[in-house]
């Protein structure tokens, strides 16, 4: 499904290389989880992938489906299926949580040749995704983001998640700022979404996530590069012993 | 000996000084109205229009930017259009001239034109200083609007809907309008141009609001791309009275909104909203002075500017307390959002404090598109003009959603959503 090959990359404003020949492929069906120290470029990943324009591709490619994505704006990625769950969700005033689905939903499709949904067919989607998600209704009426806590976001971006049904999703440490509870339902969440023609690329610092969703693979970046592959019991082995050795292995 | 600088006449005060020759033998009332119609138009004979160089004009050359009047056209015809907000009564004025059928009861209302005819207007027709040029051009040609009487107590459960509508030529309208005691009510402003052709709209509206009243005042100017739009609203707010004045300019070429008003009641509270929706080639000013003439009144203004194109658009706030008005609590905002690199907005904010015990404040931004917003709503699959159409709305929607009248939120955010969609 994603075939990142020898990919490169720097911050658009001051040049600075950041991803230096990745390497990663991850097949539908697949969990894989990207861990790495701070700095490793990790979050840079997360947003290249969706294209952001803060950030230049300068050698490789990114192939979404056998299809290069590179020439692609971030509304038309995410058309075709590639999902983004930040780490910091945005605060954006003005703009209805409501409205915002709905005209995200909407959007997609027609860009899929789709049918617009009906606005009570959407409303029913919104709140059965909702209940799953344990999100207040009133938190739905208030202005995207605005005034949600730390769990609050996450799990609104969750459920844009459930709403959008992507092909790709990628969580940017997801698991940031969430209390047990609230990490057990965005887990549950995440996991109601695993289907064997999704994939899911789980970034995070930490293994606990990965007792939730647990990984088919687990990818060691660092440096912007892939220095080991392997199954889950990598994420174990790097709670236990820390990136120190094998950073020392690859270097 | 008064020394008089010889200046050539523009095409415009040319125009306005023929136009007042000819029309005038057409116009309502003689006597004490005809020698006020008469003293304000040579004043505008003698000062001409005003330009840069004096205050209150700094930003708003009339004389430069005012290039041509367009003659009056007693043929041109126009008509009545469904309310903004449905239910609402329609007092309508049809290229100057007000419809007097079906008059809504609960309140005495009468045309201005009768009150010009009786000679009760002519104490209306004043200037406010020597710079009114706005209230000289309108009390020199007003032909009509309506006087109103909201009486004590009374409630008006559906706005009042003022509906101007112009199709070429000129009109000169004016509404005095008292508010009595207890009185609740809202009332919409409306201005609409049914074709290209230019014209020349003035209005003036003199609100007086007495002990506790409650008003909300909704102007919304939709002309058209080549009209010229200068308007004016008066107010004087009694002890507890409470004025909610909403701007929406989105239309015309040529547009100054004055706004004057005095609390001169304790308790008395002014709030002033605008969106100033600027496309094109237009020129829109909004222009606020209030004087804070008593103890313990307060004030908001917030204004929220959207400019694309060519356009160039002007606020002047000036906020006076007096030396005994203390308590007094104001604060003024001007945020604007450029979206073009030709596009030019100046915002003059003026404290005149001279009372000690007193809350004071403004802020004026000028913004572009939050970068981050924009990548965010794009990353959900919103394309980028959409995504870009959406903030610009919500910018100007926090405003809107203060209103608290669904029906009346909704019709506005259509009418936001349409502007924006024909001018991003």
């Amino acid at each position: 499904m994603l075939e990142i090959r020898n990919l490169h990359a720097r911050i658009a404003e001051d040049g600075t290389e950041i991803i230096r020949g990745l390497n990663l492929t991850v097949k539908a069906g697949e969990v894989a989880a990207i861990m790495g120290p701070n700095g490793s470029g990790k979050s840079t990943l997360s947003y290249i992938l969706s294209g952001r324009s803060d950030y230049e591709v300068t050698e490789g490619d990114i192939l979404y489906n056998g299809e290069s994505i590179l020439e692609l704006d971030p509304s038309e990625r995410a058309a075709k299926g590639i999902f983004l769950a930040f780490q910091y969700p945005v605060e954006i005033p003005g703009v209805a949580t409501m409205q915002f689905l709905k005209v995200a939903l909407n959007e997609q499709r027609k860009y899929r040749g789709e049918d617009e949904l009906s606005t009570p067919d959407f409303i029913r989607r919104v709140k059965e995704a909702a209940a799953k998600l344990q999100i207040n209704p009133d938190m739905l009426k208030r202005p995207l983001n605005v005034g949600f806590s730390g769990g609050e976001k996450k799990r609104a971006e969750i459920l844009q998640m459930a709403l959008l049904e992507p092909k790709l999703c990628v969580l940017d440490e997801t698991d940031s700022g969430l209390d047990i509870d609230a990490l057990k339902i965005v887990s549950d969440g995440v996991n109601a979404l695993r289907s064997p023609d999704r994939a899911v690329i789980v970034i995070t610092h930490y293994q606990r996530l990965l007792e939730y969703i647990v990984p088919d693979s687990v990818h060691v970046l660092y440096k912007g590069q892939i220095i080991k592959s392997g199954d889950k019991s990598l994420a174990l082995d790097l709670e236990a012993n820390g990136y120190a050795d094998i950073i020392d292995a690859a270097a | 000996m008064n020394m008089q600088t010889a200046i050539t006449m523009t095409a415009a005060e040319t125009a306005l000084v023929d136009a007042y020759t000819a029309q005038i033998g057409e116009l309502p009332g003689e006597g004490a109205v005809l020698s006020a119609r008469d003293s304000l138009l040579a004043n505008l004979r003698q000062q001409g229009l005003p330009t840069r160089r004096v205050e209150s004009w700094h930003y708003t050359d009339l004389r430069a930017l005012l290039r041509s009047v367009p003659a009056f056209d007693p043929t041109a015809f126009a008509q009545r259009v469904d309310p903004l907000v449905s239910g609402s009564s329609v007092l309508a004025v049809l290229n100057g001239k007000a419809d007097t059928k079906n008059l809504p009861a609960g309140i005495n209302v009468r045309s201005y034109a009768e009150s010009l005819i009786d000679g009760v207007a002519a104490a209306d027709l004043v200037e406010r200083d020597q710079d009114d040029a706005i209230g000289r051009i309108n009390g020199s040609f007003v032909r009509d609007g309506f006087e109103i009487e909201v009486p004590e107590g009374t409630v008006l459960e559906q706005p009042l809907e003022f509906q101007l509508v112009q199709s070429a030529g000129q009109s000169h309208s004016r509404f005095p309008v008292t508010f009595g005691a207890n009185s609740k009510a809202t009332i919409i402003e409306r201005h609409l141009s049914v074709n290209d052709a230019a014209s020349l709209v003035t209005v003036v509206s003199d609100l007086i609001l007495d002990e506790g009243a409650d008003i909300t005042w909704i102007i919304l100017q939709q002309q058209g791309a080549s009209d010229s739009h200068l308007a004016q609203v008066n107010f004087d707010l009694g002890t507890n009275a409470k004025l909610r004045l909403f701007i929406i300019n989105a239309g015309g070429k040529l547009v100054r909104q004055e706004v004057h008003g005095v609390t001169t009641g304790e308790g008395a509270d002014f709030k002033l909203r605008g969106i100033n929706l600027l496309g094109n080639e237009t020129h829109t000013d909004v222009t606020f002075t209030l004087g804070h003439d008593v103890p313990n009144t307060t004030s908001t203004e917030i204004l929220r500017n959207v400019l694309f194109d060519r356009a160039k658009g002007v606020f002047q706030g000036q906020i006076r307390v007096a030396p005994d008005a203390q308590k007094t609590d104001a604060k003024m905002a001007c945020n604007t959002l450029l979206l073009s690199d030709d596009a030019d907005f100046s915002a003059k904010p003026e404290l005149e404090i001279f009372a000690d015990d007193v809350q004071c404040g403004h802020g004026a931004t000028v913004i572009d598109i939050n970068p981050t917003h924009l990548y965010y709503l794009r990353a959900r699959g919103i394309p980028e003009n959409k995504a870009r159409a959406m903030l610009v709305n919500a910018f100007v929607d926090e405003i809107v959603e203060e209103l608290e009248d669904e029906g009346l939120i909704e019709t506005l955010e259509t009418i936001i959503a349409a502007w924006l969609e024909k001018h991003a």
